[in-house]
C-alpha cells in the first residue's frame, strides 16, 4: 500500500508505512489466553497464600513485618504470574562483543524461572538480531577500538567531576564541534546518558505555562522529561498529523485551560524512528505544521541517527529537509555509534542556554574519555573523514539489509509493522504463549531475538523485534530467515491477510482508526 | 379501577415533557463554536510565542567552562596552566591507577566500547553480573544493581518504590538527584531541617496523629526517610543511629545515599554504616555512585533482594537505558580490588582531611563548612556582600588567584532557580590520597593569601 505524494508534494520519496489490522480470531484467542493465565494466576496466589505451594518470592525482614507493605500484591500480580513464566527470554547474559554474532552464557532453571544457574557452557556464534548495532560499530578490533585504547591509557576511565566544575575535557569540546558539523547545526552538547539527556533537558527548556504535544508512543525518557518540566502535556495519536493539527489549533485559539491566558510556548515531541512500531515520523508534515503554528520541534533521533539517510545523518536527511528547521535535534550515541551517551544539537543560543541551565551540566559527571573517542572515530568514519569509504558502505549495506529482510518476511506471510525503510522490524506474535515459545525456539536454532509484551506494548499486541545491522551479511540474514520461516510454521505465526489500515489523510474524525478497507 | 383526575393530568404532562425532551436538539454546556473560522485564524496569526530559550549573558559564571587538557588527575592542566588538582572527586587517586587502566584495556579488547542495548535485550554482560556480585559482597548485602549514570541511580530508585500518596521525609540539604527522584515519584514530600532529629521527630509525630484520624489510608501509605551519608552540599554526616531508632519507633523505611561516603568512611570504606557500626540490614536501600571513590562512571544500589529485585523491572534508568560500557565496569571491579587489598588508604585519606581542615581554620573572611574527616569541604564567605551575584564574583576572584598560582579549585555549581534550598555560594575543596603534605600546606597558605588580597 503506497502513500505517495500528498500534502502538496512535501514528500520527495514514497512513504510506505503499514500497520496491518489484527485478525479477529487472533484477537479473541489472545484475550482468552490472557484470561486463562489470569485465572491460573489467582489460583496459584491462593495456593501460595494457604501454603499449599511454596512461596519462592523474597520476603520482608522479620523485624519489619509490621511496617506498611512495600509492594501491593496487586501491583506485582503480572510480575509473579505472567512475566515469571517466560522470564528466560530477557536479561540473557552475553560474554562477547555485541556484534553480528554473539556468545551467550547458557543458563538453566530448575524451578520454573524463579532462579537461574549458569552451567558454565558458552553458546557460541548466535546470530544477534537484538542489539542496537545498526552500523556495526560494536567491534573489538579496528580503528575505533584502537583510538579508544590510546585515549584510555592517556586519560583513564573516569572523570570525577561535572561539566561546570572541573570535568570539561578538551576531548568533550572536540566531540561537540564534530557532532555539530555532522548534524549540520550551529552547535551541539553531549551528555553521558541518552535517557538522562531527555529527562534533564526538557525541564530546562519548558516549564509551567508551556504546552507539550507528545506522540502517543513516545519513549519513557521523553515522558519523564515532559512530566518533570511541569508543563501541560497533551497527547496526539501516533504519527497522525490531523490529530496534531487539531491539538495545535485548539491550543492557540483557546489558550490555557480555565484562565484562557495564551500559552508561553508550544513544544512538539516526536521521535525519528519509534522502536516498538518501526514507524518513521512524518517529518515534512510536522515541520510544515510547526511553521504554520509557530511552535517548536524536539526531535529524538535515538534510533534514526546513523540508520537513515544516504549518508547516515538521520531522518532529516532521509526526507531531504533542512536541519535548521528542527529546533532541538536530540539523539543518542548508543545505537549507531557503538558507544554510550546522548547529544542535543541546535542553534548557538539554545546550546549556550543548555550549557548554563541543563541539570546534567551542573550536577552529573561528564562522559568518559574512551567512550568520547569511540564516538569521535565512528562519526569521522561515517562522514568519510578518516580517508576510507567504510562509513558510506555501511550505511548503504544497512539500507539494503533492511529492504531485503522486510520484503522476505512479508512474502512469507508474517504481519510486519512499520515503515519499509526502518531497520527496526516488529513481527507480530499476539498470543502470550507464543512470546516465550518464539524466543526459546529461535535460541535453539542459534538466533538471538528480542520479544516484547505488555507493558511495553498494548496487551494483545506482543511482538518480536528484529534490529538489523550493517554487520549482518546476506548469508546470516538468509539463515535467520530460514529459521524464522520454520518457527513461523511451527507456531502458526503467519497471520497476514494483506488487510491494511487505510490511508491516513482522510479528514480526521473519531472513527478513522475503526474502519477497514476490504 | 379509577385514578383521580389530577393523577391522569400529571402523567399526561410528564409524557408530553418526555416527548419534548426526546425530540429537542442537544446542547453543549460550553459554547465552544462561538468563534467563527475567521476569528480562529486571526487568533492563530496574532499569537506570538516566547523564544525557545532566553539569551544568556556572555559573562554568566556557568557559561565559560574550564578546559582541562589531558587527564584530570593529580597534576591537571586547566586553561593551559599546570595546577595541583583540588577540585576532582578522585578521593582514592584511582583515576590514574595503572592496574585499573589495564583492566579496562583488557575489557576493551574483549568487548569493544558500547553495549548496544538495555539490560533486558542482550545488554547484560558477564562483567555487569560480576560487578554486581562484588559490590554486594563488599557491602555485605544480598544483592546489588548497577546503573549506567550516577545521577540516574537515586533518581530512578526513589520513584520505583514511592508512588503518589506515599510520604517521604527528606533532609533539606539533599542533593539535586534526590530532589529529581522525589519530583518524579509524585509523593508527598516533607522537608526537615538539616540533621535536626527533633524536627524530624516532630514531623513524624504529626504524621502519626494524621494516621489515627484515617487508619485505613494509613495502612497503605508507605513512608520513607531519605538522607545522605556524607552530604555534598554541607560536608557533614547524618546521625544514623538516631535515625535507626526513629525508623523502628515510627515504622519508616530508610533510603541512604552514600555517593560521597562510599570508599571514604568506615574502616574498610564500606560507608557510614561501617563508620557507626550499624547492621547493614537495618538500612532498606543504599545508593551510591561509582564516580567518586571508584573513579569510574555509573552508580549502584544495594540491599536485600526483596528490595533490590524490584528495581530490575521498575527502575526507569535501568530498564529503558543502555547498560554500562563493559570497560567502565571492569575499571570499577579493579578499583574495588584495590580498595579491598589496601584498607589503610582510608585512614591516610582521613589524616589528610584533618590536616587541611585544621590548616584552613582562621582564614579571615572565609569559613570552613564540613566535618574534619570529610574529603569534600566548602569554603563560604563569612559575610555576604549583599547579593548572591556579587558573592559569586568575589569567590571567583579567590579561585582565579589560586589557579594562577598552581592550585586548581572550583566553585560549587548549583542551578539557582531549581534547587529547593539553595546553599550559599562556596568554593569546593577536595582532598585526595595523592596529595602530599607539602601540597596540602601550600594550598592552605595560598587560600589565606588569596582571601587576604581579595577580601580585604
Amino acid at each position: 500500500m503506497n502513500h505517495i505524494v500528498h500534502n502538496g508534494g512535501l514528500y520527495k520519496r514514497p512513504f510506505n508505512e503499514a500497520f496491518e489490522e489484527t485478525p479477529m480470531l487472533v484477537a479473541v484467542l489472545t484475550y482468552v489466553g490472557y484470561g486463562v493465565l489470569t485465572l491460573f494466576g489467582y489460583l496459584r496466589d491462593f495456593m501460595r497464600q494457604w501454603k499449599i505451594e511454596k512461596c519462592q518470592n523474597a520476603t520482608e525482614r522479620e523485624e519489619q513485618k509490621d511496617f506498611v507493605p512495600l509492594y501491593q500484591d496487586f501491583e506485582n500480580f503480572y510480575n509473579r504470574n505472567l512475566y515469571m513464566r517466560i522470564r528466560d527470554s530477557w536479561n540473557r547474559p552475553i560474554c562477547s562483543v555485541p556484534g553480528a554474532k554473539v556468545d551467550m552464557m547458557e543458563r538453566v532453571s530448575h524451578d520454573y524461572n524463579w532462579t537461574f544457574t549458569y552451567t558454565g557452557r558458552v553458546i557460541k556464534d548466535i546470530i544477534n538480531m537484538g542489539s542496537y548495532n545498526y552500523l556495526g560499530f560494536a567491534q573489538k578490533t579496528g580503528a575505533c577500538q584502537e583510538a579508544a585504547a590510546k585515549v584510555l591509557s592517556q586519560y583513564g576511565a573516569g572523570v570525577c567531576s561535572t561539566r561546570q566544575e572541573m570535568g570539561n575535557l578538551d576531548k568533550h569540546e572536540e566531540l561537540e564541534k564534530l557532532v555539530a558539523r555532522f548534524l549540520g547545526v550551529e552547535s551541539a552538547m553531549a551528555y553521558g546518558m541518552g535517557f538522562a539527556t531527555n529527562s534533564m533537558n526538557i525541564p530546562a527548556l519548558v516549564g509551567k505555562g508551556c504546552l507539550i504535544l507528545s506522540d502517543e508512543l513516545n519513549h519513557a525518557s521523553l515522558v519523564l522529561g515532559a512530566r518533570l518540566s511541569g508543563a501541560t502535556i497533551r497527547i496526539f495519536k501516533h504519527n497522525n498529523m490531523q490529530s496534531l493539527e487539531k491539538l495545535l489549533k485548539d491550543a492557540i485559539v483557546h489558550g490555557q485551560p480555565r484562565t484562557r491566558r495564551p500559552w508561553k510556548k508550544i513544544l512538539i515531541l516526536v521521535e525519528g524512528i519509534y522502536s516498538m512500531e518501526g514507524s518513521i515520523v512524518r517529518l515534512p508534515e510536522v515541520i510544515a505544521l510547526k511553521k504554520k503554528y509557530k511552535s517548536y520541534l524536539y526531535l529524538d533521533e535515538a534510533h534514526s541517527i546513523g540508520a537513515l539517510g544516504p549518508s547516515g545523518r538521520g531522518v532529516v536527511e532521509y526526507f531531504g529537509l533542512n536541519p535548521e528547521d528542527v529546533d532541538v535535534m536530540m539523539g543518542t550515541f548508543t545505537k549507531s555509534f557503538g558507544a554510550a551517551g546522548g547529544y542535543i544539537g541546535g542553534k548557538k543560543e539554545l546550546i549556550d542556554y543548555l550549557r548554563t541551565y541543563s541539570h546534567s551540566a551542573a550536577y552529573a559527571t561528564s562522559m568518559s574519555p574512551p567512550v568520547v573517542e569511540q564516538i569521535i572515530t565512528s562519526v569521522k568514519c561515517i562522514m568519510g573523514e578518516d580517508g576510507t569509504t567504510v562509513g558510506r558502505a555501511r550505511v548503504q549495506q544497512l539500507a539494503e539489509n533492511t529492504r531485503y529482510f522486510r520484503r522476505r518476511l512479508k512474502e512469507m506471510g508474517f504481519i510486519i509493522y512499520g515503515n519499509e525503510d526502518s531497520p527496526v522490524v516488529p513481527l507480530m506474535l499476539y498470543m502470550p504463549a507464543k512470546i516465550g515459545a518464539f524466543g526459546r525456539e529461535m535460541l535453539k536454532r542459534n538466533i538471538g531475538v528480542v520479544v516484547v509484551g505488555f507493558p511495553a506494548t498494548p496487551i494483545i499486541e506482543s511482538r518480536a523485534r528484529f534490529c538489523l545491522s550493517a554487520a549482518h551479511t546476506k548469508e546470516m540474514l538468509d539463515t535467520a530467515l530460514k529459521e524464522i520461516n520454520e518457527v513461523g510454521d511451527l507456531l502458526q505465526l503467519k497471520y497476514s491477510r494483506r488487510r491494511l489500515v487505510p490511508l491516513l489523510d482522510r479528514p480526521f474524525d473519531e472513527t478513522t482508526y475503526e474502519e477497514t478497507e476490504d | 379501577f379509577q385514578a383521580p383526575a389530577y393523577h391522569l393530568i400529571l402523567e399526561g404532562i410528564l409524557i408530553l415533557w418526555i416527548i419534548r425532551l426526546l425530540f429537542s436538539k442537544t446542547y453543549k454546556l460550553q459554547e465552544r463554536s462561538d468563534l467563527t473560522l475567521k476569528e480562529k485564524e486571526e487568533l492563530i496569526e496574532e499569537w506570538q510565542p516566547e523564544p525557545l530559550v532566553p539569551s544568556v549573558p556572555k559573562d554568566h559564571p556557568a557559561l565559560n567552562y574550564n578546559i582541562v587538557s589531558g587527564p584530570p588527575t593529580h597534576i591537571i592542566t586547566v586553561n593551559g596552566k599546570e595546577c595541583i588538582n583540588f577540585a576532582s572527586f578522585n578521593f582514592l587517586g584511582l583515576l590514574n591507577n595503572e592496574k585499573v587502566k589495564s583492566a579496562a584495556q583488557a575489557s576493551l579488547k574483549k568487548y569493544g566500547v558500547g553495549t548496544c542495548g538495555p539490560r533486558g535485550f542482550y545488554g547484560t554482560f558477564d562483567v555487569h553480573l560480576e560487578l554486581e556480585e562484588r559490590l554486594a559482597k563488599f557491602m555485605r548485602t544480598e544483592e546489588a544493581i548497577i546503573y549506567s549514570y550516577g545521577f540516574a541511580t537515586i533518581a530512578s530508585a526513589i520513584p520505583a518504590y514511592s508512588k503518589r500518596g506515599d510520604i517521604v521525609f527528606v533532609d533539606e540539604a539533599a542533593c539535586f538527584a534526590i530532589q529529581k527522584g522525589l519530583q518524579a515519584s509524585r509523593s508527598n514530600i516533607k522537608l526537615f531541617k538539616h540533621n535536626d532529629m527533633a524536627d524530624l521527630e516532630r514531623l513524624l509525630k504529626e504524621q502519626e496523629t494524621e494516621d489515627q484520624k484515617n487508619p485505613r489510608k494509613a495502612r497503605v501509605t508507605r513512608r520513607f526517610i531519605v538522607v545522605e551519608g556524607l552530604y555534598m552540599n554541607t560536608g557533614d554526616i547524618c546521625p544514623l543511629p538516631e535515625l535507626i531508632k526513629l525508623k523502628y519507633k515510627y515504622k519508616v523505611r530508610i533510603f541512604l545515599e552514600e555517593s560521597l561516603s562510599f570508599g571514604v568512611l568506615g574502616e574498610h570504606g564500606r560507608g557510614i554504616t561501617e563508620h557507626f557500626g550499624i547492621n547493614i540490614d537495618d538500612i532498606d536501600l543504599i545508593s551510591a555512585n561509582m564516580e567518586n571513590s571508584l573513579a569510574s562512571i555509573g552508580g549502584f544500589c544495594c540491599g536485600r533482594s526483596f528490595i533490590i529485585d524490584h528495581q530490575r523491572l521498575s527502575g526507569q534508568g535501568y530498564c529503558f537505558s543502555a547498560s554500562l560500557p563493559p570497560l567502565l565496569a571492569a575499571a570499577a571491579i579493579e578499583a574495588l580490588n584495590i580498595m579491598e587489598d589496601n584498607p589503610d588508604i582510608f585512614q591516610t585519606l582521613r589524616t589528610k582531611c584533618e590536616r587541611i581542615h585544621k590548616a584552613l581554620q582562621g582564614i579571615s573572611g572565609l569559613k570552613v563548612v564540613g566535618e574534619s574527616f570529610s574529603p569534600a569541604l566548602h569554603l563560604q564567605l563569612e559575610e555576604s556582600c549583599g547579593s548572591r551575584e556579587n558573592d559569586v564574583k568575589l569567590l571567583k576572584r579567590v579561585v582565579d588567584y589560586c589557579m594562577n598560582s598552581g592550585i586548581a579549585l572550583t566553585q560549587a555549581r548549583y542551578l539557582e532557580k531549581e534547587e529547593k534550598c539553595l546553599p550559599p555560594p562556596s568554593i569546593r575543596v577536595v582532598v585526595t590520597v595523592e596529595q602530599t603534605e607539602q601540597e596540602l600546606d601550600k594550598a592552605a597558605s595560598l587560600l589565606k593569601e588569596a582571601a587576604q588580597s581579595v577580601l580585604n
